[in-house]
């Protein structure tokens, strides 16, 4: 065997040249499909039995493909699938797309009138490079533990739409995520629309999270949604976590805590102190349990602060 | 499982592509294996780097997270399209200036980052920049001078526009 030092600019040309066949195919081979319509994609998803993934931005699945931790037989893309990129105000609802994109979700000023905790948590989701091609049914569906969306689908108290050959059903955010990179939906089921409530006047709101570098992957997140009645006193409060468990906690202590109070500073503190209440943290090589229980607390007050400091939604 | 290789035609660089291409080639291999332009560089291939970042229809996107086969219709521009084959970009230049780069591997994806920005901010402070530049990785630089060089060519480029008398880009809404 030659020296590598030996190697001169143009062995390594011709090498280069030579060896793209075998280097540069990462993923298994794979079927590509790229139905017209909804009801294909679910004929598709029926037929290959769970052996078949949709493709949307491919944020998440690519890199799990490139490393050949899975290989679906088939690729069902939804990028050519007409009608599956909107956002739109329907009856109290704001109504998403699931192929519209997180940029796309970011920028909106109807989702920002809608829904403000969403456009406050978009910023925390990959890069700006990542969300021009992520979508928002992408990320619900692939229910990553430390996907930020999922927490706040919670916290809107989301419906999620499923389409499949049956029919189309609807499934609270409550329902919906089952565990690590697993939901509610059949192997003959994709995600055809989410809907969340629009936000009541008077409503407070915040997103924050814990990461090593702003957006890396979250050790720990809270999202805060609390409505409030006449008279500024909280009649509903929903704090879920993301990124400390299989999928997103809900702190109900915490929030029965709120419940009542004006959030100020005093309720706050409160309420910061069931943190921990029916909620074991776990860990892993990114942080360890007690990080994420020394975190916790601290990132629900910090939320809590922001959604008083930023103000209630407006109409 | 199919051994089919599929049409898929897009513009890059502003020129017209037509080629068969097996589904799971990566837009970056393709870029760099069929049309061998290797200035799109493969760091991590999953997504975390940035080094093979590419404009899709106009926004960034990273080319190792993407098959070849999705871009059907697509226009794509690398790297290679910011100076072409004239001086380099106000950008490029800066980054020459500045000493922003030491091994070179990470400077297409950042360029191309960093294009982005300057077209939606034209004036970023040094937060936006970081943040901006957040999901790209350089093991040599420490960031400190790609800053500076973002900074330095975001000036260079608003006063070439106010002398133009040319409206300068405003941040506006993604697609």
């Amino acid at each position: 065997m030659r020296s590598r030092l030996a190697l001169t600019a143009r062995h390594r040309l011709r090498l280069d040249l030579a060896l793209p066949r075998i280097f540069r195919l990462k993923p298994a081979k794979f079927k590509y499909i790229a139905p017209n319509s909804s009801e294909e994609v679910v004929s598709h998803l029926a037929s290959y039995n769970g052996e078949a993934r949709c493709l949307s931005g491919g944020q998440s699945l690519l890199p799990l493909m490139n490393f050949r931790l899975i290989r679906p037989e088939a690729l069902i893309d939804l990028n050519r699938c007409p009608g599956l990129d909107y956002l739109r105000r329907d009856d109290g609802q704001l109504v998403i797309g699931p192929m519209t994109t997180q940029s796309t979700v970011e920028y909106s000023d109807l989702v920002k009138t809608c829904c403000p905790l969403i456009t406050k948590t978009m910023i925390y989701l990959g890069s700006p490079t990542i969300r021009n091609r992520g979508t928002i049914g992408g990320t619900l569906a692939h229910a990553d533990r430390t996907a930020e969306l999922p927490a706040v689908a919670v916290a809107l108290e989301a419906e999620l739409i499923a389409q499949s050959p049956m029919g189309i059903r609807r499934i609270a955010a409550d329902d919906f995520f089952r565990g690590d990179l697993s939901t509610d939906l059949r192997t003959d089921e994709m995600l055809l629309e989410i809907r969340f409530p629009v936000s009541p006047a008077g409503s407070l709101s915040a997103f924050t999270e814990a990461t090593n570098r702003h957006h890396d992957l979250a050790l720990a997140g809270v999202a805060v949604h609390l409505e409030l009645a006449e008279g500024g006193l909280v009649a509903n409060a929903r704090i879920v976590c993301n990124g400390i468990a299989p999928s997103p906690v809900r702190l109900k202590r915490v929030e029965q805590t709120l419940c009542g109070t004006r959030a100020d500073d005093d309720a706050v503190r409160d309420a910061v102190q069931f943190s921990l209440e029916g909620v074991e943290p776990e860990g892993d090589i990114h942080a360890s349990a007690d990080y994420r229980s020394a975190a916790l607390p601290r990132l629900v007050a910090r939320a809590l602060q922001q959604a008083v400091a930023d103000g209630p939604r407006l109409q | 499982m199919s051994d089919e290789k599929l049409l898929v035609r897009m513009s890059v660089n502003g020129r017209k592509i037509e080629r068969r291409v097996e589904p799971r080639l990566l837009l970056a291999d393709f870029l760099r294996s069929e049309l061998r332009l290797t200035g799109t560089h493969v760091g991590c291939a999953h997504g975390v780097c940035g080094a093979c970042t590419v404009l899709i229809n106009g926004n960034t996107g990273r080319s190792c997270i993407a098959f070849a086969v999705q871009m059907e219709g697509a226009s794509i521009e690398t790297v290679e399209s910011l100076a072409g084959n004239g001086p380099l970009s106000p950008l490029q230049e800066a980054f020459h200036e500045h000493h922003a780069l030491q091994c070179g591997f990470c400077t297409p994806g950042f360029l191309m980052t960093a294009n982005q920005l300057l077209k939606r901010n034209p004036d970023p402070t040094e937060q936006e920049i970081r943040r901006a530049l957040a999901g790209n990785l350089c093991r040599c630089t420490g960031y400190v001078n790609i800053v500076r060089a973002v900074k330095a060519a975001a000036r260079k480029m608003r006063t070439a526009a106010a002398g133009t008398k040319s409206v300068p880009a405003t941040p506006s809404a993604n697609n």
